[in-house]
């Protein structure tokens, strides 16, 4: 093969340098490959990464001041929230002037609304207002200042100009501080008022339960894994399906089934008090509750563990374990010195499935949780569908995101993504 | 933001058209409620008689529960699939303020009562908001189990806060509304006065006070169904519910339960129609409502269900359970001897407080 040492290019069979030949035909490759994943891609895209971005931005998006009170948002700039006074007629004379335009729309109550998350009772102010508003002469009903404070007291309040002052940019950071427990004060931010602190307590117990029960899955789920990797095929698929067999029935089902069980006229205390290991007057509380909480969830969320660890154990192979027991190991240093370390991706797998599900459940903690055993998503639902204050909700999901970001990274640093194995 | 404008200006057309013909009617209807024996009763009052005379097809959804942020989520997005949408008074106050709901001139949109008086009249006090065609009036109340309170059945409210007499769980809804009330209510404070003084941070303090002296022994609820679940399985010795729930366990299933009706909270329920519709569906709408609110129909709701029509031209003519065949009369939370003393709650008072005494509550249950 003297060829090679030849000089100029390698030529391709219809002559072209087989270079620029190999180029070609690779980047046609990838697009042909882009192309197959293309609707996958825009899928994505469009049904996961746009309304999520969407939703985030919600907890700092505050452009309804402005946009519907234009004019008193640049007349508020003047006034000096500390003063302890109201502003003067300038400011009053525009909010008639953009109220009427708002009550024409009916968009009014929608700021009230918006700003009543911050200062309650504003409200009704602007539901008030608006009424009156629409029948004013703007241009020559003046002064209006004494009239707006004929209609609500609220108004010649100097704190409820400073909400609406503190929110008429187009951007917040309010919900943020809310989602932490803090708000807007007059010189910055600063703690809520204790009875009114919550989210931090929730967040908190948020981490610790769902730790818990990430650590009972593993605990159960290590045993029940060895066996089904360990028995002939004919039982160990008998057993599967007793594993996916509550996998597959209804969450509520479940969680009702555990509400039957562990309430105190339930099957568990009824069963005790019959055997005489527990007092009729003294049933054990096992429900509306942290372990409530814990028992439910941790049966619920079993099968994302149990899974991850089978398929990765059915690959270690039982010849090692022979090889080490022939080379003098007792049955637990051939476990834990042989076995264990190949079935950690196994654990790691589960673990991450089974925490990143129980930190945003909300159904099994709003049945059987109590007060003591309910979660910060169950918190952001009722932002979502009850008290309809979205950019909230929007914050306290941005804060639970970046937690659960800021531990897989810790996850990835400490114990390796690559150590991850689904099977 | 555009789209919100553009169905803002559909909605005001819609408004300045004078009331389509029948021919310019939708002739298919989404209609939201909640679902179990209450959707039930409305289907047999309401929709079966409708589509018999207007042979409109109605389909039911049971989706009120998440009503006020579906609604909300279909108007962001243009895309509203609802006709008409059940609601308790304050959601309609909400979703009015928010400018989800079309705002209804009473007068023009429903019919008279038989003799004459007007709708507006005949509703009177219990329109409370300019977008909301009220339909029943509720109450949340409480039940007891009769063979675990002893020889003295409660008579009082405030027996669920006596742990010496009544010992035993109770259960009690999980959000601020009613409970504050009761709480100070029980704790002294005159009935007219309440709302002053829960409008102070004392007043707060001192009905959390109140509610923390049963703190440990209570089941919160967040379903309707749940307190006759705890009252069926003697989980709770009493607890608070919806007065209709309570009847369905006592008279329908024969339960052994009893019902206070002191200090019962009087609380409504009723229709409104979400912004956005197009005018064939929106005369639709308003056409249904015009049928559904009427006299008649509303006091035949009360021959399947326990809830006191809306129209005070209704009450004379409710009759009998349609399957028990019992006088439905003494069962409705409106009945002279039940309401000798009602608590009816102040919806704009609540507007305005709701998530600050929310979030206070919520922290003082985390506690």
């Amino acid at each position: 093969m003297s060829d090679t040492t030849q000089s100029g290019p390698v030529l391709a069979a219809d002559g072209t340098p087989l270079k620029r030949s190999l180029a070609r035909a690779l980047r046609m490759q990838k697009i042909r490959a882009l192309m197959l994943v293309a609707p996958l891609l825009l899928f994505v895209l469009i049904t996961f990464i746009l309304p999520i971005g969407d939703m985030l931005f919600r907890s700092v998006e505050n452009q309804i001041v402005s946009d519907t009170l234009p004019r008193t948002v640049v007349a508020l700039r003047e006034w000096d929230a500390n003063s302890g006074e109201a502003p003067d007629e300038a400011v009053y004379a525009a909010l008639a002037e953009d109220l009427k335009i708002a009550a024409a729309a009916k968009l009014h109550t929608r700021v009230g609304s918006r700003l009543n998350y911050e200062k309650p009772g504003i409200s009704s102010m602007f539901r008030k207002a608006g009424r009156k508003v629409k029948k004013w002469d703007v241009e020559n009903g003046g002064p209006f200042k004494e009239q707006f404070i004929a209609i609500h007291e609220g108004w010649g309040d100097p704190d409820a100009w400073r909400t609406i002052q503190t929110y008429s940019p187009n951007f917040t950071n309010g919900y943020f501080l809310n989602a932490a427990d803090l708000q807007k004060g007059a010189e910055g931010a600063e703690w809520r008022p204790e009875d009114e602190q919550i989210y931090w307590v929730l967040f908190k117990r948020t981490m610790f339960m769902s730790m818990v029960i990430t650590i009972s899955c593993i605990i159960l789920a290590y045993p029940v894994a060895w066996i089904l990797a360990n028995l002939p095929a004919r039982s160990a698929n008998m057993l599967m399906i007793l594993v996916l067999l509550p996998f597959w029935t209804s969450l509520l089902v479940r969680t009702s089934a555990w509400k039957v069980m562990l309430q105190q006229q339930g099957v568990i205390n009824e069963t005790l008090v019959w055997l005489g290991l527990v007092a009729d007057e003294s049933r054990l509380v096992m429900i509306n509750n942290q372990f409530g909480t814990i028992v439910a969830m941790t049966h619920i969320l079993l099968p994302f563990m149990i899974l991850p660890m089978y398929s990765v154990m059915q690959t270690i192979q039982p010849t090692y374990l022979r090889a080490a027991k022939s080379l003098g190991a007792t049955n637990w240093t051939a476990f834990w010195r042989v076995y264990f370390p190949q079935s950690v991706p196994g654990i790691g797998a589960g673990s991450i499935l089974v925490f990143i599900l129980s930190i945003g459940y909300y159904i099994t903690p709003e049945l059987v949780g109590g007060t003591k055993g309910v979660f910060i998503s169950n918190r952001i639902a009722f932002h979502i569908s009850s008290s309809l204050n979205w950019g909230l909700a929007a914050a306290l999901g941005a804060i639970l995101l970046a937690v659960v970001l800021v531990l897989y990274w810790a996850y990835d640093k400490i114990v390796g993504i690559d150590n991850v194995k689904l099977g | 933001m555009k789209l919100t404008k553009l169905s803002a200006l559909v909605a005001t057309t819609a408004m300045c058209a004078p009331m389509a013909m029948a021919q310019d009617m939708a002739n298919e209807m989404t209609i939201v409620s909640w679902g179990g024996s209450y959707s039930a009763s409305q289907k047999n009052a309401y929709h079966d008689p409708y589509t018999a005379k207007t042979g409109v097809k109605i389909i039911n959804d049971e989706s009120s529960a998440e009503a006020v942020a579906k609604i909300r989520a279909m108007n962001e997005a243009g895309n509203v699939t609802w006709d008409v949408v059940d609601v308790v008074a304050s959601d309609a106050m909400r979703l009015c303020d928010e400018g989800l709901a079309e705002e209804i001139d009473h007068d023009a949109v429903l019919a008279a009562a038989p003799d004459g008086t007007s709708a507006s009249e005949d509703f009177g006090n219990l329109i409370v908001s300019e977008c909301f065609v009220p339909q029943i009036v509720y109450s949340t109340t409480f039940g007891y189990r009769t063979d675990l309170v002893g020889d003295t059945a409660p008579t009082s409210v405030c027996d669920i806060f006596d742990l010496e007499a009544y010992p035993g769980k109770r259960s009690l809804q999980k959000r601020p509304i009613d409970n504050m009330e009761w709480a100070l209510y029980c704790d002294g404070v005159a009935k007219e006065d309440i709302y002053d003084v829960l409008g102070t941070a004392e007043g707060v303090a001192q009905g959390l006070a109140k509610l923390d002296t049963i703190k440990d022994q209570v089941v919160w609820w967040t379903a309707g169904a749940e307190t006759p679940q705890l009252l069926a399985d003697g989980e709770v010795v009493m607890g608070s519910t919806f007065n209709g729930r309570l009847f369905s366990a006592i008279a329908e299933q024969n339960q052994p339960i009893g019902m206070l009706w002191d200090m019962q909270s009087f609380d409504l329920d009723g229709w409104i129609i979400p912004a956005g519709l197009s005018p064939e569906r929106k005369a639709r709408a308003l056409d249904y409502l015009n049928f559904a609110t009427d006299t008649q129909r509303l006091a035949d709701q009360a021959k399947y269900i326990s809830y006191g029509p809306a129209r005070a031209s209704s009450a004379p003519l409710v009759g009998k359970h349609a399957e028990l065949g019992i006088e439905m009369a003494p069962h409705m939370p409106t009945d002279p001897a039940n309401a000798t003393n009602v608590h009816t709650y102040d919806y704009e008072w609540w507007a305005d407080n709701r998530d600050d005494l929310d979030a206070k509550f919520q922290a003082w249950l985390a506690k």
